[in-house]
């Protein structure tokens, strides 16, 4: 198949869910318009009118008077939120159950990447990396030569506590013939007492994270019967914040760029077929072609127009080309400001991508990406948690004229939603039906 | 020995190696410690200046800063204690209650410090307490208050309640920033001003101690 047909089976697999029954026509009707509108936006054609997605975090937590404690440790509380959230709100689209994580999956495995509600911020804070460096600046050549090696026996303990004994594992690439010292010797870690413990781990952890996952999963379902798409099809990264979020950190990185240039490229280009399967088998398996791809240290001012072009864009651009190679249509979430990389991001075919923006001057995306991408975003949070719903209206309406003309653009706020007054919500998504219809 | 023009340079213009160079070759010439290190406030001062140009950016901060830590390694021991150059004013920092995000927080103490000020660094996830009680031990008579999430907010909100509480909100002048933080969120929370970059830190910073 094509890059096109591919896309176009995720696409008829998204307005068709597999498993999905529909309460009623009307709600079979409702969840059609909703796709087929995100559709056409997407693919830069005029739907009938803009479509509305808030990014919603934590929000529906707050919405119904619980904390990201809850939603983290207990699913029942979770589903009730989000579904009261997403019927109460009527958005197009929703982000799914599925971020807030199970709490006690985290717990079992002693993680330590992140403060989470009720361990180490409060019940009422949402979860937040810990920076680090996770990945050591002399350890770019265990990565490099075999990442899975890597995570498995580097990584892993030390983003879990409980898999420390990992470090005794061997490369299961020694595992060849039946000679002694080859195969069976390679099973001898696994007979380590403390190596067993993190095993029993591993499998405790799998369970609570099959217990979840049926909850979201029969969430997603649900929801979908009444009418709502899950915008989402899947995630993944830019090559450059893998390596620089939760491995080398932001110090680490930054300094890489200096120090250790040569070693940081070649890693970008060894992760990047990682990242690029990451989103593709995703989207396959649940039937929608939208990847997600927050941006992060790329943003303007993290560096240099020219670190951007060296370091950051040239991966990112192959991973945005390999998931269309997949049918998959990458959506950039560009945190911060993006203003000084829009003539550098607009080198890609035309109506493939998705861009939602923070505090980008989105007079300025529209001239420039306008006629190369569906574009988004820019609702600030600030306004949303401290405005009132008639500025959040007024903004709104104002967006839609400077960026919604002749389509291509979808109304999303510019960063996660977690505390916003509800009725800014509801305003965000009441001006778009109002403001956003196409004659 | 290198000039002392060679070593602000090298700092301004990022170079490592030479840097460390110059500052080993002129401990070793014997070279008055409080002299190098006001070279190196002035190779810093030309860093600031260009972050704040949009010449350099936050990799470059970053970058300065290591350079700037491997540097102070070698000269601390050789400096007389109690004999620290004299500071612009102080000032208390932190990332506020419930927040534990750091990177922004920690480009703004570089830069106050490279400008001269002194300032105490209270970490992240700071409760409102902490920051009246640094008010009350050091007289500082500007608070800055950080924050990323939006949760913040609210955590930046309580803190100058918690500083009215103790009667001291006529004594500082209280500044936010962050990710998120905008106007409204300035009126929201009750501060004073809130800056969009580590320059308007520093520029609040003077105008509100009165230094030019």
């Amino acid at each position: 198949m094509s890059a096109n047909e591919k896309r176009e089976e995720l696409f008829k697999r998204w307005l068709s869910p597999e498993g999905v029954k529909f309460v009623n026509e009307k709600s079979e009707k409702a969840y059609k318009e909703r796709v087929t509108r995100i559709k056409d936006a997407i693919e830069m054609k005029k739907p009938d009118r803009v479509p509305v997605f808030p990014i919603i975090g934590f929000f529906p937590a707050y919405y119904v008077g619980l904390t990201p404690y809850d939603m983290m440790y207990d699913y029942e509380k979770l589903t009730f939120a989000f579904k009261k959230y997403v019927l109460d709100f009527e958005p197009d689209a929703h982000g799914g159950a599925i971020g807030p994580g199970p709490g006690k999956f985290f717990e079992i495995l002693d993680y330590k990447l992140y403060a989470w509600p009720g361990h180490g911020v409060p019940k009422e804070s949402s979860y937040q990396c810990i920076e680090g460096e996770y990945m050591k600046a002399d350890e770019y050549d265990i990565l490099i030569e075999d990442p899975t090696y890597f995570f498995l026996t580097v990584y892993f303990p030390r983003i879990f506590g409980a898999l420390e004994p990992f470090k005794k594992l061997p490369r299961f690439t020694n595992v060849q013939e039946m000679y002694g010292a080859f195969t069976p010797a390679s099973f001898v870690p696994f007979g380590l007492p403390d190596v067993q413990a993190a095993l029993k781990a591993v499998m405790e952890a799998g369970n609570e994270a099959l217990k979840w996952i049926g909850y979201v999963v029969a969430w997603d379902k649900e929801i979908a019967s009444l009418g709502f798409p899950n915008f989402f099809g899947g995630g993944t990264k830019a090559p450059f914040d893998t390596l620089g979020d939760t491995l080398r950190g932001t110090r680490g990185i930054m300094l890489d760029m200096y120090r250790n240039k040569d070693k940081l490229l070649q890693a970008v280009e060894v992760v990047t077929p990682l990242m690029i399967k990451m989103g593709a088998s995703a989207a396959k398996m649940n039937g929608n072609p939208i990847v997600f791809i927050p941006l992060h240290k790329g943003a303007d001012g993290f560096m240099s127009t020219k670190q951007f072009e060296t370091f950051y864009w040239p991966t990112l651009k192959k991973l945005i080309l390999g998931l269309i190679d997949e049918g998959c249509v990458p959506f950039l979430w560009a945190e911060g400001g993006y203003g000084s990389r829009l003539e550098i991001i607009k080198d890609l075919p035309k109506g493939k991508t998705l861009w939602g923006f923070d505090q980008t001057d989105m007079r300025k995306v529209k001239e420039v990406l306008g006629d190369v991408a569906c574009i988004g975003g820019n609702v600030p949070t600030a306004l949303l948690q401290v405005g009132s719903p008639k500025d959040v209206e007024k903004y709104v309406k104002n967006l839609i004229e400077v960026a919604g003309e002749g389509g291509g653009f979808i109304v999303m706020n510019g960063a996660v939603i977690d505390q916003a007054k509800p009725e800014n919500v509801k305003a965000m998504i009441e001006a778009t039906k109002k403001y956003g219809v196409y004659k | 020995m290198g000039k002392p023009e060679d070593l602000v340079n090298a700092l301004a213009d990022l170079k490592e190696e030479e840097a460390l160079k110059l500052v080993k070759e002129m401990l070793d010439a014997g070279e008055d410690p409080f002299k190098i290190m006001e070279y190196i406030r002035r190779g810093m001062e030309i860093v600031g200046n260009r972050f704040a140009n949009s010449e350099y950016f936050i990799s470059d901060l970053i970058y300065a800063g290591e350079i700037l830590k491997a540097i102070t390694a070698l000269i601390k021991p050789k400096l007389a204690k109690g004999a620290e150059a004299k500071k612009l004013g102080k000032i208390i920092i932190g990332t506020v209650a419930g927040d534990i995000h750091d990177i922004g927080k920690d480009i703004v103490v570089f830069m106050l410090e490279v400008n001269g000020f002194e300032v105490y660094d209270l970490g992240v996830d700071v409760p409102p307490e902490k920051f009246v009680e640094k008010i009350k031990e050091t007289g500082a008579p500007v608070v800055g208050l950080s924050g990323f999430l939006t949760i913040a907010f609210d955590s930046m909100k309580q803190t100058v309640e918690a500083i009215k509480k103790a009667g001291l909100r006529d004594k500082v002048k209280i500044m936010i920033g962050g990710g998120q933080i905008t106007e409204e969120v300035r009126r929201y929370v009750g501060a004073d001003a809130y800056g969009k970059d580590a320059m308007e830190a520093v520029a609040l910073a003077k105008k509100w101690m009165g230094v030019k």
